[in-house]
């Protein structure tokens, strides 16, 4: 049996954070950069021009892409023939988020217990981490770090069948209406259809880690995805200050769900659309 | 979009007051942040009747909590907050004195009520270019509340500060305005 030592995942999950934080995943650069090409708003335009140099000072000076370095997300795949050895796999994740985070100077912004204390952890752990047991002998790490200006904006819905795709419209407008120019657009959508409650909500994230080019596999939802882009970039939103960039891509993830069910929801990202990943 | 106003700290009434929503502007001079904690802080103090640490007559509050300085940098990332969540503590600030403000995103009425009542204005940052509004800040020195981490008082020396006026001392939202020509979508049509 393949056998993996705590102390590599601490490394690569440090490292990551702060690959995370300061590089800005190519597609979404590029995707920044055909919005400016199209946004018709001046004042949208200049708005683009700060937010695609900033990422390119990002990148050039390992810095921050933004203050908010965000709650550290972990997607983890563990291969079932895989042994780790040397400690726990949470406690090697959440080591590697304090490192990384106080390492690569990054905001520590995690508070221990959300409502009477609110103190900060100051090392921007725990993580919020998801395992998932998979064949073979790998583990597959993905460091997603999540803005709150975005995730407050985010939803859920819980549809009924009879709801249906106008249904389903309806309510993602309905939360990016809400948002407006709130979470820093022009934004990522992330959109989580079946399962239960959280399980949609799941879904929403996990859909922000698919690049902003590729759409779902299932041409249904892939005409979904352009559909709600369409609607999403009608709006005005706009790059924040209003225009016709508000969102650069609407990724959708679906899981079955209940008879009786269809729950949808929505993560909003900012346009700090950040991941790293790395197979270990 | 029309040639950027260069607007100076100590920032007055009469400052304010002559600029429109739409106007974009670069600050040079002091500006103060102040962000959640810190404001909670501070009303709280002031509902004690206790003097606030800082003196906020003319000033421009930055709602702001950076990231940590590298060695050698005066700051870290430093983008604007989301400034809705100032909102509830926000008119007990501006009848301290600020004339301005600079965030992100929308404000609440009563927000608006009091910038007109008090003729300040509401300038938003790019949310997320935090890397670049770094670059216009010169020096970061801690005025209060130290405890708070990256969310303490703190007074931030800059130079040619990029910033959009979104909501002037008169009440008008370029938010609104900005989006309206491009809005061209109803959700009953749906």
């Amino acid at each position: 049996m393949r056998e993996l030592d705590v102390k590599v995942i601490t490394e690569n999950v440090a490292e990551m954070c702060k690959e995370a934080a300061y590089y800005l995943p190519d597609d979404v650069y590029r995707g920044l950069k055909r919005g400016r090409e199209t946004e018709k708003s001046p004042v949208g335009q200049i708005v683009l021009d700060q937010i695609i140099k900033n990422a390119e000072i990002a990148k050039a000076e390992d810095r921050p892409y933004c203050q908010d370095t965000g709650m550290t997300i972990v997607f983890v795949e563990i291969g079932q023939d895989l042994h780790i050895v040397g400690g726990y796999l949470e406690d090697a994740i959440n080591d590697g988020i304090a490192k990384g985070y106080t390492e690569g100077y990054l905001r520590k912004s995690v508070v221990a217990e959300p409502l009477f204390n609110r103190k900060n952890t100051q090392n921007n752990t725990p993580g919020v981490i998801y395992t998932q047991i998979v064949p073979g002998d790998k583990l597959s790490i993905t460091v997603a770090p999540k803005g709150f200006g975005s995730e407050n904006k985010s939803g859920i819905k819980m549809l009924v069948p009879a709801d249906g795709v106008k249904g389903v419209k309806k309510a993602v407008m309905d939360i990016i209406l809400h948002a407006s120019m709130n979470p820093c657009p022009p934004m990522v959508v992330g959109i989580g259809i079946g399962g239960t409650m959280d399980r949609a909500a799941l879904l929403s994230k996990k859909a922000l880690t698919r690049s902003i080019d590729q759409r779902n596999p299932m041409p249904e939802y892939a005409k979904l995805e352009e559909e709600l882009l369409e609607m999403i970039n009608q709006t005005g939103i706009g790059p924040q200050l209003g225009g016709t960039t508000s969102a650069l891509a609407v990724n959708i993830e679906w899981g079955p769900t209940h008879i009786a069910g269809l729950p949808v929801a929505v993560t909003i990202c900012c346009h700090a659309m950040r991941h790293a990943h790395r197979v270990l | 979009m029309a040639e950027s106003i260069r607007i100076t700290t100590p920032f007055t009434e009469e400052d304010s007051r002559k600029l429109k929503a739409g106007d974009s502007v670069l600050i040079t001079g002091t500006i103060i942040s102040a962000r959640d904690a810190a404001h909670k802080a501070m009303t709280e103090a002031l509902a004690r009747g206790e003097k606030l640490p800082v003196d906020w007559n003319n000033q421009i509050v930055y709602y702001l909590g950076p990231t940590p300085a590298k060695p050698g940098d005066p700051i870290g990332s430093c983008g604007p907050t989301t400034s809705g969540r100032m909102d509830a503590y926000t008119p007990t600030m501006l009848a301290q004195g600020i004339k301005g403000m600079v965030g992100k995103g929308s404000r609440a009425p009563e927000v608006v009520e009091a910038m007109k009542k008090y003729g300040v204005t509401y300038f938003a940052a790019v949310g997320g270019a935090a890397a670049l509004i770094a670059k216009s800040v010169k020096s970061y020195t801690v005025l209060a509340y130290p405890e708070l981490g990256p969310e303490a008082v703190a007074a931030l020396e800059v130079v040619d500060f990029p910033a959009i006026v979104v909501i002037d001392s008169e009440g008008n939202n370029f938010y609104e305005i900005g989006q309206k020509p491009y809005r061209n979508f109803d959700i009953n049509q749906i």
